[in-house]
């Protein structure tokens, strides 16, 4: 995907072909996009000052204050939340990852060539529903059917420490949130790691099989590790959608300020969106500042997970002699 | 990708044919599958555990074991495992299907039933409990992305013209950079730089659908710049030079030739972008807060929209419930609606009128 554009248009200034006076069309159309060029990077700046603004008040009134008026010392608060948000994010992630790498490779290299790209459409399809939609999914319909597996997952692998404890009585769990979450990224991963296969060597895929690799150690040995970079990368930023995501947490699952490792019970932890979104409508004062303190934390992490995903594409496309 | 797999003629094949000795027939995978599942059904009825869910798993499960077991005893640990990964791969892509065909069928059952004229006509001034509509929350709707669009398209576009025509050098990286860090922000921080920016900058309380529309616009516009920007690297460089060629300025020939060959991709990409952001409710719940009644004025007062009209109905609904709950799925189905042919719609121009590069 690179582009020569400029290259030529360098090599044409150099060798004069080009007025020396520039046209006026020239410089307004190259001032219009620079400008929005940098517009962007404004608007950017203007949303971490503005957070950064109205977040201040929550992070710099004393604990005693921000316990009356407030949710409480602001630290205090907002930890629990953040492990909350991480916790149904890896879990969404354990669930998600191995199916969307086993949909990607079913895309890929499995399926037949003709039903490839309608079946690719079909998983797509995912991503069109609205995150509140998959909410109320969640609360009518996939919740109430997993209570069973609940009660049977503390009753039969309650020695597991995640699974123990006492069982939601309304499936309104981490458990189930995570579910939902994996659904909702599953598109993304998927699609991002079917590029990633399909752009593998097809010249190393066909010298494996000519030595006599079955399909499976083709896939091991020519196709996964050309693409592990490209599949990390992909895990990371269904990650950063799984630790933005708002409604469908907000709705499904029934969550408190605490900290705790057990997905099955009824205490689950909250996350940050989640709690912003229920708490914002009623919330007045110092409230709205410590809410918007807890986005501008939600702002970092997931600003650091997708940087993560950004560098490793990168490092790879340096060393990557595919392209 | 070569399908090189073995000639399946094994079934009528007679059995020392060295070459298809040791394979096993297609028919045993199906004979396996029916028996795993009778096999868990049965089971799970008599343990009295479970439901429908527990019975398709273990079947799956005993599916997969069973069908490993038999192949390493015919075919061999290698075959054997091939074979396992393509169930494995082939199971994976089933279990996705059935959350799409659960939701899509759970929205279609529960919204059909107000998919009438009155849900599209009414708003919910004044309605108590059965009756009234979401028609405020389409015109919402309508509005609020219409504005972000507004807003996104020309900045994102022309970002895109910067970064593939011109840009270059440290500018060109840190915009390319930061396009890719807006593309990450939650869609609630964004609603929540909306609140902060229209409360500080015009006073308190200020909820309205221009500031809906903004914080939709943070999350359009990286969407609407990276689409454009591949589509206008596709365009062949020939193209250009041609153009240069017969002393056509740089603007002209981004105007009149880029853009025109690359249109379709671009406008599908705008449609998809549009899609993304229509079903957000998170920040539009924040920055264009609630209403039951008509506002079409973006400038002034709250303003209802279609994903937070879903969320408001179910999470406070009156008394009875019943006929809110109904309003959201009808809200839910249409909004999916929405979506899906916006999907569609994109998909179908960014095939139809591809742009043509050249020899293919």
């Amino acid at each position: 995907m690179s582009s020569t554009a400029p290259a030529a248009e360098s090599s044409a200034a150099s060798a004069g072909l080009v007025p020396t006076k520039p046209r006026i069309g020239d410089r307004v159309f190259q001032g219009l996009s620079t400008g929005s060029g940098i517009a962007i990077l404004v608007i950017l700046a203007l949303v971490a000052a503005f957070l950064v603004l109205r977040a201040f008040p929550a992070l710099t009134t004393d604990p005693a204050t921000l316990a009356a008026q407030g949710y409480g010392e602001f630290w205090s608060w907002v930890l629990p939340l953040a492990f909350g948000t991480v916790w149904a994010a890896i879990g969404a992630l354990v669930l998600a990852v191995p199916v969307a790498i086993g949909i990607a490779l079913f895309i890929s290299h499995y399926a037949p060539r003709r039903l490839a790209q309608g079946l690719g459409y079909t998983i797509d399809l995912l991503a069109a529903v609205p995150s509140v939609v998959f909410g109320l999914w969640g609360i009518f319909v996939l919740a109430p059917a997993l209570i069973p597996l609940h009660v049977w997952l503390t009753t039969y692998v309650g020695w597991f420490p995640l699974f123990s404890g006492q069982p939601s009585g309304t499936g309104r769990t981490i458990f189930t949130t995570s579910i939902v979450l994996a659904v909702m990224i599953l598109p993304i991963i998927t699609s991002l790691c079917r590029e990633v296969f399909l752009q593998a060597p097809n010249l190393h895929e066909e010298a494996a099989l000519a030595l006599g690799a079955t399909r499976w150690e083709m896939i091991r040995m020519a196709v996964l590790p050309f693409a592990r970079a490209g599949i990390v990368s992909a895990i990371m930023l269904g990650l950063g959608r799984a630790l933005g995501e708002t409604m469908a947490v907000a709705l499904v699952l029934s969550g408190q300020n605490r900290v705790d490792f057990q997905v099955l019970t009824a205490e689950n932890p909250n996350t940050i969106a989640a709690n912003i979104a229920l708490s914002f409508p009623e919330a007045y004062g110092l409230r709205i500042n410590q809410l918007i303190a807890s986005g501008l934390v939600l702002f970092v992490i997931t600003l650091a997970v997708n940087m993560l995903a950004r560098w490793i594409v990168a490092r790879r496309a340096q060393y990557s002699g595919a392209n | 990708m070569s399908t090189a797999t073995a000639p399946r003629q094994s079934a009528q094949a007679p059995v020392d044919n060295p070459l298809t000795a040791g394979q096993l027939p297609s028919w045993v995978t199906i004979a396996v599958g029916v028996a795993a599942l009778a096999v868990s059904a049965l089971v799970f009825t008599l343990l009295d555990t479970g439901g429908i869910a527990l019975i398709v798993v273990g079947a799956v499960v005993l599916f997969l074991v069973v069908m490993h077991i038999i192949s390493l005893a015919v075919e061999g640990s290698r075959r054997a495992v091939d074979r396992l990964a393509k169930h494995v791969v082939v199971t994976m892509f089933l279990l996705a299907l059935l959350p799409l065909i659960s939701v899509t069928w759970t929205a279609l059952s529960h919204g059909i039933n107000r998919l009438d004229p009155e849900f599209f006509t009414y708003s919910m001034r004044n309605v108590v409990g059965a009756g009234g509509g979401a028609a405020h929350a389409v015109w919402g709707t309508l509005i609020i992305t219409g504005i972000a669009t507004l807003i996104s398209v020309p900045i994102g576009l022309l970002t895109a013209v910067y970064l593939a025509e011109y840009g270059r050098g440290a500018l060109a990286r840190s915009i390319t950079f930061f396009v890719d860090v807006m593309t990450g922000i939650p869609s609630i921080v964004a609603g929540l730089f909306a609140y902060a920016l229209f409360t500080l900058v015009f006073g308190p309380g200020t909820i309205n659908g221009i500031a809906g529309a903004v914080a939709l616009s943070v999350l359009m516009i990286p969407v609407v710049v990276r689409s454009t920007e591949e589509l206008l690297r596709i365009v062949p460089n020939e193209l250009r030079e041609a153009s240069y060629a017969l002393g056509v300025p740089k603007w002209k020939t981004i105007m009149r030739i880029v853009i025109p060959t690359a249109v379709s991709g671009i406008v599908a990409g705008v449609i998809l972008a549009l899609a993304r952001i229509m079903g957000e409710t998170a920040p539009l719940m924040i920055a264009a807060g609630f209403t039951q009644s008509m506002n079409t004025n973006p400038f002034s007062g709250q303003m209802m929209t279609l994903p937070v009209f879903v969320f408001d109905s179910y999470a406070r609904p009156g008394i009875p419930r019943e006929p809110f709950w109904d309003r959201a799925w009808t809200g839910s189905l249409t909004l999916i609606l929405i979506v899906m042919l916006l999907n569609l719609a994109g998909r179908f121009i960014a095939k139809r009128f591809a742009p043509k590069t050249g020899r293919k």
